[in-house]
């Protein structure tokens, strides 16, 4: 797989005059601040970034124009990405993950171009239930996804395959099967939407752990090695308002802030989580170097090691190279530099009820013995005053328990707050939805749904039927990782 | 140390005051009681003093080889003794190393008397506070070596904590039925660096943090029982191993221990007695985990009662212990031939134990096969034990010595020919209720087994032909032959005019005896120290009298026998000093007067059954004021009111079980119920219908052979 990702970078060398390419190569909300350059200029004709683009309520020749033109060039594209495999079939010096690679970027898209032209198509037929089918992407998405997944995980095997998909897709009747998904789709598919949302962002939570540091260890020159400065490392926001400039550390918080700035931003599209990695087989895969000079982590080092994500170059710079400024409440004595340490040792603090004679106290008993019977003369300690103790201990996880109460709180509320919005947002969302739905931007959403399609398909009708008992769970996830989040 | 002055009239009454000076020495303790058992004026008990200067001028180590020599024939003699002179009662606290108090409340008193006593045995004492306690380490430093508290409750870590500081040199601490104690008294145990010995038996409360404290404080430990500490885990028992590297005998009965320590705990280097009684983690996996590591000390394993091991795991255990000579597999799994053949590893195997076990086809012989040096046999309520092949086992084993084949239903006189063919030089048989044996068997056992110390034929066909075989056996010290109906006076004369060493025997419900038959026996047994004539309902006042000659005698059961008075139960008072135990119920004739003698005379009484008997109120009362009386029942007294049974109740101090009618429960004060409980008492409301008859012993034999069958 690495060697693959590594011998196809040449190979998506050549689909950067790819609008797409790029679009979904700055999918990071915390990388684009360091990569806006190479950002901007490859903006895609439609206006990627959904807050600007505002929606047309009524058929514009203009806009059908740009359409049809952006379908054109990027027909061409194909074209002659499919020439250069034609060219090349004959001498077979392409490996089969590459041309695996190639075809599933040829997939990617013709699957955007008949994406653009159902839309082009629908915003010319008044007949067509529109409202039901626009204002419900997310329903299109797994559709849409539910194809486009399968073919794409078809293509290694065969190239023709996937055209034979592509027919399939384009006859009439799965259109006809499209729409009538979707017309019946109704409110419980904004809800799967948010579902998907949440987990996405437990995921990302999961992800940021020091557990990814060391998960793979690629060889060096295989990955795209980036180095954060000090300052971007440790500012406090990530997201910024455009209106405003009102700073947030999750985008997920800035899109809810943006709701302020509108009606425009209170469209499930606009709401929904902005496209991740459409193309994240061919993106180059990115490792971090730490900025300080001498650690391991830096690139410079001997035996470098780099950091897998941006959250490890966060929690590793601040618990490795910056004071430990966040002091236990309840010890005083442990320190540490990031606030999840801390809240997590917090959890755990004062409870460590296995002591030993010698002072020191543990969380398991085991480890009590252990440390016992590796040294002379300690033995277990029992609580010496036990009533005075179990005050102790009823104090402590009350005024704990604050903390963990209010983010339950805010938990909750964001919850019902975002599935409250959407279902009023389902009235007008029609063609906010529509453009949205077209823009290269959400694209990227489809493709992102081919990891998690099987689980997603299946999960559909059973979350919408067990709402009841599925969403508080789904609720406190999603607590969790929002407490996890809002720390750094 | 009974009683320290000021002495209670009783005594001088009673007339016990032994001079004890070296030329007596060669006189029996009995001649001196005879001689000074006369009433003597109270003035005489100095005047000994100037008679016999020469007694303060012999060497300590002299007068303690008197005084050795005088408790070894009576201990209570040693108190007479102390009471003779001052320098009498000196040398007899200087001499006294083993402390019994009665009461707790005197053990300061107790500890300043005899400062040289190493051992404390509280186990008289129901109650022993944390004060009690605290006053050893008051008195001056101690020589404790050893601490009796497994019969008391009351005291908790506080006591042990000063307990533990007064006598650092502590080497034996029996805590068993501290049922209240728990880690924090362990972690003051844990402080006597030099314990050797200790019990926490049924310390239920206890977990591996205390066992973790003792593991580490005292790593000399020897002897360690941990039976019913149901908290434990493999983490403490792994500690335990790892820290308490001297441990020779190790109990862990009940506990719950599993594969994951027992490797750790039969590693133990000097491990020789390891007891699992009961112990459900004790399974083949657990059995199996030191297949290739080895104990070469071990030497007494009992793991009867694990329901969780098989035949497998027993073969793979047998093979890391080569040197055993004790195995218990009582109610552990079937015995299969396989199994057994395993034994042949342990070739020192003496003693096996095999109880209540289910031998699958040939898993007997096999024991025949691979043990042939055991000693020891123990096959009762086993099934499938046929003739054939016990006959097959006991033709192998000439060296057997104990053979247990009690219950063995199926055994027939085919099998009683070979074993007394086969193994002359048996000194214990046991073969209760083995009903296909013929009264012609049983006669080969005294035929051709001389060599008989112990006895058990009780519920058998044996008659006088039988039991005057059974006279060869000279050396007879038990012989139980209880529900035997066919035995007479006349056999009971054999026996008692050959075994003069039968120091205990059984005949409940051997309806054929009469006074006859008692009276030789009590002339020709004089070192007799328990009988049972329960339900021999011919029995009277006349053998308690021929019974009384037996001074040694400590045991007497005579429940439901009907014609015994108080006359009787006088004799038996004033000639049988030691009597301790007492079971006189359904004795209806017994009154006032008999309790009168006894509260007079039986200062060693310990318990005693008073039911049906016409005792009242003065009665019991009387008996109260015996100090060490433990264990009283007393139901369906027509003579007993509220009243009298709690001031008796109240007055007696040491009592630690009491069986009392239900009826009484809401008669008596609640408050002075509590009372009496919190001194250490358990009351037990007993709610049995009253049933004056006694049924012939063939009735009562008849019906539970069919209450059995049923």
């Amino acid at each position: 797989m690495d060697s693959n990702q590594n011998n196809s970078r040449g190979q998506s060398a050549n689909l950067s005059s790819n609008p797409l390419y790029y679009q979904f190569g700055s999918d990071n909300p915390l990388l684009s601040m360091g990569m806006q350059q190479p950002f901007h200029p490859f903006t895609s004709p439609f206006g990627a970034s959904s807050s600007t683009n505002i929606p047309q309520m009524d058929w514009n020749p203009g806009t059908m124009l740009d359409n049809l033109s952006f379908i054109e060039e990027k027909i061409r594209q194909v074209k002659d990405v499919i020439r250069t495999m034609v060219d090349n079939g004959g001498q077979l010096t392409y490996r089969p993950g590459e041309l695996g690679q190639q075809q599933q970027a040829v997939n990617a898209d013709l699957t955007c171009l008949i994406v653009q032209l159902i839309s082009t198509a629908g915003s010319l037929l008044p007949s067509l239930k529109n409202s039901s089918f626009l204002s419900h992407p997310p329903a299109g998405h797994m559709e849409m996804a539910n194809h486009v997944g399968s073919s794409s995980s078809m293509v290694p095997n065969t190239a023709a395959h996937s055209e034979d998909n592509n027919e399939d897709l384009c006859s009439p009747e799965d259109y006809e099967e499209l729409f009538k998904g979707f017309a019946d789709g109704a409110v419980e598919d904004t809800e799967i939407e948010n579902v998907l949302v949440e987990e996405q962002d437990t995921k990302d939570g999961d992800e940021g752990g020091d557990a990814g540091m060391d998960g793979d260890n690629l060889p060096p020159g295989s990955y795209e090695l980036l180095q954060l400065e000090r300052d971007e490392i440790l500012a406090p926001h990530t997201h910024f308002c455009s209106i405003c400039g009102k700073g947030f550390k999750r985008d997920a918080n800035l899109r809810m802030h943006m709701r302020g700035h509108g009606d425009e931003y209170k469209s499930p599209a606009a709401l929904a989580k902005p496209p991740r990695d459409a193309s994240a087989e061919h993106a180059p895969v990115k490792r971090y170097s730490c900025p300080f000079i001498g650690c391991k982590r830096n690139k410079l080092h001997k035996n470098f090691q780099p950091l897998k994500t941006i959250l490890c170059v966060k929690n590793h710079y601040k618990r490795s190279h910056c004071e430990k400024s966040h002091t236990c409440s309840r010890c005083h004595t442990k320190k540490f530099s990031v606030m999840a340490d801390l809240k997590t040792h917090e959890k755990h603090c004062g409870r460590d009820k296995w002591l030993c004679s010698c002072g020191t106290s543990f969380s398991r008993k085991d480890k009590l013995f252990a440390h016992v019977a590796l040294f002379q003369g300690h033995t277990p300690a029992l609580p010496s005053d036990e009533p005075k103790d179990s005050s102790d201990q009823v104090g402590l996880p009350g005024s704990h328990q604050e903390p963990a109460k209010l983010a339950s709180s805010v938990g909750s509320f964001m919850w019902g707050n975002s599935s409250g919005d959407d279902s009023a947002l389902d009235v007008k969302g029609l063609d906010s939805c529509s453009d949205d739905f077209l823009s290269t931007a959400n694209f990227g959403s489809f493709n992102f749904s081919f990891g998690q399609l099987d689980e997603f398909v299946y999960a559909v009708p059973s979350r919408s039927i067990e709402a009841g008992s599925g969403m508080p769970a789904t609720a406190s996830e999603h607590e969790a990782s929002l407490t996890d989040w809002s720390i750094c | 140390m009974k009683r320290s002055p000021p002495l209670p009239a009783q005594h001088v009454r009673g007339g016990n005051i032994v001079i004890s000076t070296p030329p007596l020495l060669g006189r029996s303790h009995q001649e001196s009681m005879a001689m000074t058992s006369h009433r003597q004026p109270k003035r005489r008990r100095f005047s000994p003093a100037p008679a016999s200067p020469p007694l303060d001028l012999l060497a300590d180590e002299l007068l303690f080889l008197v005084l050795d020599r005088v408790a070894a024939a009576d201990p209570r003699a040693l108190k007479s003794f102390a009471l003779a002179s001052r320098a009498c009662h000196a040398a007899e606290s200087r001499h006294r190393r083993v402390l019994r108090p009665l009461r707790a409340e005197l053990l300061p008193a107790a500890l300043a008397r005899y400062p040289s006593a190493t051992s404390l045995d509280l186990s008289l004492c129901a109650r022993v506070t944390d004060a009690a306690l605290s006053a050893v380490s008051a008195a001056s430093p101690s020589n404790l070596r050893a601490v009796d508290l497994s019969r008391s409750s009351g005291f908790g870590a506080a006591g042990l904590a000063a307990l533990s500081k007064a006598s650092p040199d502590l080497v034996d601490l029996d805590l068993s039925n501290g049922v209240d104690l728990g880690d924090v008294a362990a972690a003051e145990v844990g402080r006597v660096r030099r314990l050797q010995r200790l019990s926490l038996s049924r310390c239920k409360p206890l977990t591996d943090m205390g066992l973790g404290c003792v593991a580490v404080g005292c790593p000399d430990l020897r002897e360690l029982s941990l039976k019913w500490c149901l908290g434990l885990t493999d983490l403490g028992l792994k500690l335990l191993a790892h820290k308490c590297k001297k441990l020779r005998t190790l109990d862990l009965s009940y506990v719950m221990i599993s594969k994951n320590s027992f490797p750790a705990i039969m590693k133990l280097p000097n491990l020789e007695v390891l007891t699992l009684v009961g112990c459900t983690g004790i399974d083949d996996d657990a059995l199996g985990s030191l297949e290739k590591d080895c104990n070469k000390t071990l030497q007494v394993l009992d793991i009867s009662h694990c329901q969780n091991a098989t035949e497998a795991g027993v073969s793979s255990i047998v093979k890391s212990i080569p040197n055993l000579s004790e195995l218990n597999l009582s109610y552990c799994c079937p015995i299969t031939p396989s199994m057994v053949s395993s034994f042949h590893r342990i070739p020192n195997l003496q003693i096996l134990k095999l109880e209540g076990c289910k031998f699958m086809a040939d898993g007997l012989k096999s024991i025949g096969r691979s043990c042939g040096s055991v000693r020891e046999l123990s096959l009762s309520k086993c099934s499938g034990v046929t003739d054939a092949e016990l006959s097959f086992v006991v033709s192998r084993l000439n060296n057997l010595l104990k053979l247990d084949i009690t219950c063995c239903r199926n055994i027939t006189d085919v099998s009683i020919a070979s074993i007394t063919s086969s193994c002359t030089s048996l000194t214990s048989l046991r073969m209760e209720s083995c009903a296909h044996v013929s009264s012609e068997g049983l006669r080969l056992i005294g035929k051709h087994c001389c060599h008989l110390e112990e006895l058990d034929l009780t519920d058998n066909d044996l008659d006088d032909e039988g039991l005057k075989a059974i006279a060869r056996c000279s050396k007879l010290s038990s012989l139980k032959v209880g529900i035997c109906l066919k035995i007479s006076d006349e056999g009971l004369t054999h026996i008692g005019k050959a075994c003069p060493e039968l120091r205990d025997i059984d005949l409940y419900r051997c309806g054929g005896i009469s006074d006859d038959g008692v009276t030789q026996l009590a002339q020709g047994c004089t070192k007799l120290e328990s009988i049972n004539l329960s339900y021999c309902t011919d029995i009277t006042d006349r053998s308690l009298m021929a019974l009384s000659k037996c001074a040694k005698l400590n045991t007497l059961e005579i429940r439901g026998c009907p014609r015994v008075s108080s006359c009787g139960i006088a004799e038996v008072a004033m000639g049988c000093r030691l009597l301790s135990k007492l079971d006189i119920k359904k004795c209806f004739e017994i009154n006032d007067v008999g309790m009168l003698y006894i509260s007079q005379f039986s200062h060693s009484l310990r318990q005693i059954n008073l039911s049906y008997c016409s005792v009242t109120d003065i009665g019991l009362l009387s008996l109260s004021s015996i100090c060490g009386l433990q264990n009283m029942t007393i139901i369906h007294l027509a003579g007993i009111t509220p009243n009298g049974l709690i001031a008796a109740l109240m007055v007696c101090g040491g009592l630690t079980k009491v069986k009392l009618n239900a009826a009484f429960k809401s008669m008596m004060p609640p408050h002075m119920l509590r009372n009496v409980e919190a001194r250490g008492c358990v009351f037990q409301w007993i709610n049995k219908p009253y049933k004056v008859e006694l049924e012939p012993c063939d009735v009562w034999k008849q019906q539970s052979r069919d209450v059995l069958v049923r």
